[in-house]
């Protein structure tokens, strides 16, 4: 009987060890996702925060309507933006968009007078800086799944069960890796 | 960094037994110092256990509410300070935690603290006095300092510790001045008891304990609390991707010759930088609770890049040492790149010391009302009247 128990109980403990490693790939695969859509989520106050801003500004900014139009149209563009690819390629065309129209402020000593003004530029670095901050998040995610993936013994699990890599966030174009400058003169 | 988190915990609860063995102890020789019947020991033995039950589930449940109301921090919303509120979520979104409750202490000297049970229910204190000398990416560098603490547990460890701590000098103070008063009465009836020299020795020992309890439980807690400081810094560059912005803020923290008024031996520790430090004199580093300062800043613009393994080499390379960042935080790291500063223009000294007045009424309850003529006065919590002259124009003011 005690011999039979033995290969039993390895058995069963085996299991339990592969059950163990399952749940906890799927909760990281969850983190993962979830660190993802928390870039969306900055994204979207971005989005949200420029009509204000535009807003704003225009009073003061009568010769630099061509700027103001380059950021609302980066920013239709990049809400309309379908896939993952395309929406990458239109949000780093706004972050562009948005520096170089935070650069012509420089030269308007009256907005960068006004408190309202002085309160968004504050929200846009934070926003700005939340993207960059949700984006190395979701890095830090995916490697320690990847390593998760590829280390033994929980790699034995992640084959058996066909967790695949995630990929990590890369900005292709050396530009877009600076976060607009936002400058708080007073 | 999940050993670090996990060496916390089980060090959060070898503590726990380390100090009630510590308690015990002191029960049992005060105990037996009062009387050589064993049942006295016994009874010290079953006070100090009783008491330490206590305070482990105070520290638990209230520890934090603890150390926030005994460094008079006050709970603020984001109209107060609306850039501290966005670079806190912005570092617990790099961090992946909830965003802590933030408290604003009313002090004009430097430092920031973080506590609580769990990265849930944490809280971030940051003082009047920091808020008004430090720029964007330097109030960044210290909140991603803070929220290192969280992440790490160290926030739960050191509420622990400085409870048990808190107690133990406190019993020994009870203890040592009840003898001193006893002593006084003694004199007079110690010719009818007589002999009872193992009772006077218990007695010595006891006092010895009960002054040598306090240093020793000191002593313990600082050093565990020195290596948490490297590492929070080593997570606060990794987390902002700029390790010059808390080199800068500590700097300046440390240039400060005015001390922190609500800060005492036992909430030293959970401070940014040590809170201690004798008036008028610069925050030196003879520190004891906190690796020096001139040697944290060297090692953070030591750093080729910005992530553990860079702060790491930095380390080694400043103090001679080895590591301080454990295994399983340079395994899951990543190459992570400086980032530029932003291009803030410093303020002067003059500027600053208005930026800390204007806080420091702010979160006091001050109103600004603005007069016609553009003069803003700033009108007090406990003003109680509906109106108000303004001084230069001499317009009446209704106050809303």
């Amino acid at each position: 009987m005690a011999i039979l128990l033995v290969p039993i109980v390895i058995v069963v403990l085996l299991i339990m060890f592969v059950i163990g490693i399952y749940n906890s790939l799927v909760g990281l695969r969850n983190q993962v996702a979830n660190a993802w859509s928390q870039i969306d989520v900055q994204l979207k106050r971005r989005h949200d925060l420029i009509p204000n801003l535009i807003e704003t500004a225009k009073g003061y900014m009568q010769h630099e309507r061509g700027t103001m139009e380059a950021v609302t149209n980066a920013r239709s563009q990049a809400m309309n933006a379908k896939g993952v690819a395309e929406s990458a390629k239109a949000e780093g065309v706004l972050g562009q968009a948005l520096s170089k129209f935070l650069l012509t402020i420089e030269a308007y000593p009256d907005l960068k007078a006004n408190q309202n003004f002085l309160a968004l530029q504050e929200e846009l670095a934070s926003t700005e800086n939340r993207i960059a901050f949700a984006r190395q998040a979701y890095n830090d995610q995916v490697l320690f799944y990847n390593n998760k993936i590829q280390m033994f013994p929980s790699n034995i699990a992640a084959g058996m069960f066909n967790f695949a890599k995630s990929d990590f966030f890369v900005i292709e174009d050396a530009s877009e890796k600076a976060v607009p400058k936002v400058s708080f003169g007073n | 960094m999940w050993e670090q988190i996990r060496a916390n915990k089980r060090n959060s609860i070898l503590l726990l037994m380390l100090m009630a063995a510590v308690l015990g102890l002191l029960g049992w020789i005060i105990g037996m110092s009062v009387s050589p019947d064993p049942r006295a020991g016994y009874f010290g033995v079953g006070v100090a256990l009783i008491i330490w039950f206590i305070l482990a589930v105070v520290s638990f449940a209230g520890g934090d509410a603890i150390f926030l109301a005994a460094s008079k921090a006050v709970p603020v919303t984001k109209e107060v300070h609306p850039q501290l509120f966005d670079v806190v979520e912005e570092m617990a979104i790099a961090a992946q935690l909830p965003v802590p409750k933030v408290y604003i202490i009313n002090d004009p000297a430097p430092n920031a603290f973080a506590t609580g049970r769990n990265p849930q229910s944490a809280s971030l204190a940051v003082t009047a006095g920091l808020l008004g000398r430090l720029n964007r990416d330097e109030l960044q560098g210290v909140v991603g300092h803070e929220m290192s603490h969280i992440l790490n547990r160290d926030i739960l460890f050191v509420t622990i510790a400085g409870v048990m701590l808190g107690t133990i000098t406190l019993l020994s103070e009870v203890f040592l001045r009840g003898m001193f008063y006893s002593s006084m009465g003694r004199r007079y009836s110690s010719r009818d008891r007589g002999g009872g020299q193992a009772q006077a020795i218990m007695l010595l020992i006891a006092i010895l304990a009960a002054i040598l309890a306090p240093i020793m439980a000191t002593l313990l807690y600082f050093a565990i609390s020195r290596k948490r400081e490297y590492l929070a810094d080593a997570g606060s560059a990794r987390l902002t991707r700029y390790p010059e912005g808390l080199a800068n803020a500590l700097e300046k923290i440390s240039q400060n010759t005015t001390q922190l008024s609500v800060a005492n031996k036992v909430t030293a520790p959970m401070y940014i930088v040590n809170p201690l430090q004798k008036e008028g004199m610069k925050l030196s580093d003879l520190t004891s609770t906190h690796p020096p300062i001139s040697e944290r800043i060297k090692i953070l613009r030591g750093m080729a890049g910005a992530s553990f393994a860079d702060y790491s080499d930095a380390f080694s390379k400043t103090t001679k040492h080895a590591t301080v960042i454990p295994s399983s935080a340079l395994q899951d790291d990543t190459a992570v790149q400086i980032r530029t500063g932003s291009t803030q223009p410093a303020e002067s000294a003059k500027n600053q010391a208005r930026n800390i007045g204007n806080i420091m009424q702010q979160v006091a309850g001050f109103s600004i009302l603005t007069c016609a003529c553009g003069l803003k006065m700033k009108i007090p919590p406990n003003f109680k009247a509906s109106q108000v002259k303004c001084p230069r124009c001499g317009t009446v003011q209704p106050i809303s």
